[in-house]
């Protein structure tokens, strides 16, 4: 094999201009989907840490997935009920402390209760709906990041303040509300009750900081109606993989719809799966047209050396050996490309790492998100080389089928 | 006519054996290159191949160097058919047994003398690389060439990468050297340098050489001559 190398680096060599051309087509292609990887997985990985942030790995749901089983069909195999329906009266999760105590048994993370409502915010003449969620601020704290999206007071605040609320930033700005204000909540049922600011969150989801607001639960079971109810669990896992596990787990147990941040996002994943589809489809074609560079000089090298290859032939090289030296040739450009591609890759998606902006529509991102994967490197790199094997492959063939006796009798 | 001679070859160890051998270049109107040609060569020998031009003569050497295949008759290296043989093993024939010198060197021009000739050692893998490179320096210098080792061919004269190729087809120690017009394309300095190579390897290396030459004071220096006309032996006749 060493010898069938040196063959090839000689032959590689003598095609210095081309060997290089052909270097740098591949060094573009690989660099590039490099740095187009690095960023498609930054911005996708940026996207979904700041959804999964915001959301619990699991909720469960004061729902039911399918209709309660009747017991009529657990006795009988010839008993059907058609038309049955999901029970739609949300009447929240029964035994709160009970399911919480049965799922910590088991579950390897936090939970927290939650009590979610609409209700209307009231302040200085100016009504907003907002999203009103019910909270043990401890339990609370441990499940989600909204320690670090308090702008101003603290969320802990709310554990002291009986009647406390935490507010999206853009909702107090609409309202022209600060921290220490008093406001009025009023809920479906035209219960009113006054809250008192204590704090100011900004999520970067223009959603949540214009309609979300946190008190603490009891004070949202008393503005609602529902003493001692909650109407979700959120868990948030130390393995966030393991969600869907836990939730069909939970969902076993309780018999309550439990829904994984995957499920809740699917049509997510799907798009984000589409488009990796989409670009590493582009990524391949890039490389495709570089190895059509390769296949051009190694065609070349096949024309030029076919007396090499007869004499070759004549001192006892197989017809496999010839195709080994082009396919190496093919190779050692590939190889060449691929490390040159790594470099540019590495140096391309470094600087788009610096280069920082803003966006304040649904998502605020200060800088390029960029994801820096050994992965990606070794996809462009294997898709470099896969495509200089096939590139130097096809003449390779050639090559091996060449007559020497034709090539001897041509030249003489 | 096609009567092989009595030869040494029939009283000693047959090395090279052609029985009938036919071959027809396929094209529109099919070209007869080769036609019902027997012969026996034992070991030792020195055989010149001659003919007028398009009498068959590099055909048959390709043929008898396994570089070819007969459309008919076979070729038999140590009493073993090569016909049945696969491009594989025919390869490892060559490698081992025989080894070829053209009218043009054919040396790879990126590789020094020294190199050249390592590459069928280097191909076969028997010894070691340092000993390699001692047994190419060694026939390197029994020819001459002891102050051109690392020299490219570009670098040494037409008789010089002549005599190179000369060694490189010995590097294995082929039973077998087929050389076509291996002084073609010398003048007769350089001729009679390389045709005394190959005298020699006979001699000392009791290696069997079959040249294939224009030449006929050189052919009639060597001791049995075949000769070719229209493709079939005319006559087969030792010194």
């Amino acid at each position: 094999m060493i010898l069938l190398l040196r063959i090839a680096a000689t032959h590689v060599r003598g095609r210095m201009r081309q060997t290089v051309v052909s270097t740098l087509g591949v060094a573009l292609g690989v660099g590039f989907s490099v740095a187009m990887a690095s960023l498609m997985d930054g911005s996708q990985r940026d996207f979904m840490a700041t959804l999964i942030d915001a959301i619990p790995h699991v909720e469960i749901k004061d729902e039911q997935r399918n209709p309660t089983e009747q017991p009529a069909t657990r006795h009988y195999d010839a008993v059907a009920f058609l038309g049955l329906r999901p029970l739609e009266d949300l009447r929240g999760i029964r035994n709160p402390t009970e399911a919480l105590a049965a799922l910590r048994d088991w579950v390897d993370g936090d939970l927290a209760q939650r009590l979610g409502g609409q209700a209307v915010l009231r302040y200085s003449g100016q009504d907003i709906g907002l999203t009103l969620m019910g909270v043990v601020p401890t339990r609370e704290l441990v499940v989600s990041t909204i320690r670090n999206d308090m702008r101003e007071g603290s969320f802990e605040a709310l554990d002291t303040t009986a009647n406390g609320l935490v507010l999206g930033d853009s909702a107090a700005r609409r309202l022209g509300a600060d921290p220490g204000d008093t406001v009025t909540l009023t809920s479906a049922n035209g219960v009113a009750k006054r809250f008192k600011i204590v704090g100011l969150f900004h999520t970067g989801m223009t959603a949540s900081d214009e309609g979300l607001a946190y008190a603490p639960l009891k004070a949202v079971q008393i503005l609602l109606e529902k003493p001692d109810i909650v109407n979700s669990i959120a868990i948030r896992l130390a393995t966030i993989s393991d969600a869907k596990d836990v939730a069909a787990r939970a969902e076993r147990q309780l018999g309550y719809k439990a829904v994984s941040w995957e499920e809740a996002n699917e049509g997510l994943m799907e798009a984000f799966f589409v488009r990796n589809v989409i670009m590493y489809t582009v990524v391949g074609a890039i490389l495709l047209v570089a190895g059509f560079g390769i296949f051009n000089i190694v065609s070349t090298i096949v024309h030029e050396k076919a007396k090499d290859i007869a004499i070759l032939k004549s001192l006892g090289f197989r017809e496999s050996d010839i195709q080994q030296i082009f396919v190496l040739e093919g190779l050692v450009i590939g190889i060449l490309g691929a490390i040159a591609g790594s470099a540019l890759g590495f140096a391309l998606s470094s600087y788009m790492a610096t280069i920082r902006f803003e966006l304040t529509q649904d998502m605020e991102i200060t800088h390029l998100p960029i994801h820096f994967s050994v992965l990606h490197y070794a996809i462009a790199c294997l898709l470099a080389l896969f495509s200089s094997a096939v590139a130097g492959f096809i003449p390779a063939r050639k090559a091996a089928r060449l007559n020497p006796v034709d090539i001897i009798r041509g030249a003489t | 006519m096609s009567s092989p001679a009595p030869s040494e070859a029939e009283t000693g160890e047959v090395l090279l054996e052609a029985r009938r051998l036919k071959r027809i270049l396929p094209a529109l109107v099919p070209v007869t290159l080769v036609e019902d040609v027997s012969f026996r060569i034992g070991r030792a020998e020195f055989v010149a191949i001659t003919g007028p031009s398009g009498s068959g003569k590099s055909s048959l050497l390709y043929l008898l160097g396994l570089l070819d295949r007969a459309t008919s008759g076979e070729v038999l290296i140590e009493g073993r058919p090569a016909e049945a043989l696969s491009s594989s093993e025919m390869a490892r024939i060559r490698l081992e047994k025989i080894g070829f010198v053209f009218q043009f060197h054919f040396l790879l021009p990126e590789f020094t003398a020294l190199e050249n000739v390592m590459i069928p050692m280097q191909k076969l893998g028997k010894l070691p690389h340092a000993a390699q490179a001692e047994r190419a320096g060694e026939l390197l210098s029994q020819l001459g060439l002891a102050d051109f080792l690392h020299r490219r061919p570009e670098q040494l004269s037409g008789g010089q990468r002549q005599r190179v190729a000369v060694a490189r087809a010995l590097a294995n120690a082929p039973d077998l050297i087929l050389a076509d017009e291996p002084t073609g394309s010398l003048d007769s300095a350089s001729t009679e340098q390389v045709f005394e190579s190959l005298a020699s390897i006979v001699k000392t290396r009791r290696t069997t050489v079959v040249a294939v030459t224009h030449d006929l004071d050189l052919a009639a220096r060597m001791e049995r001559r075949i000769h070719l006309v229209d493709g079939r032996i005319d006559y087969d006749r030792h010194k």
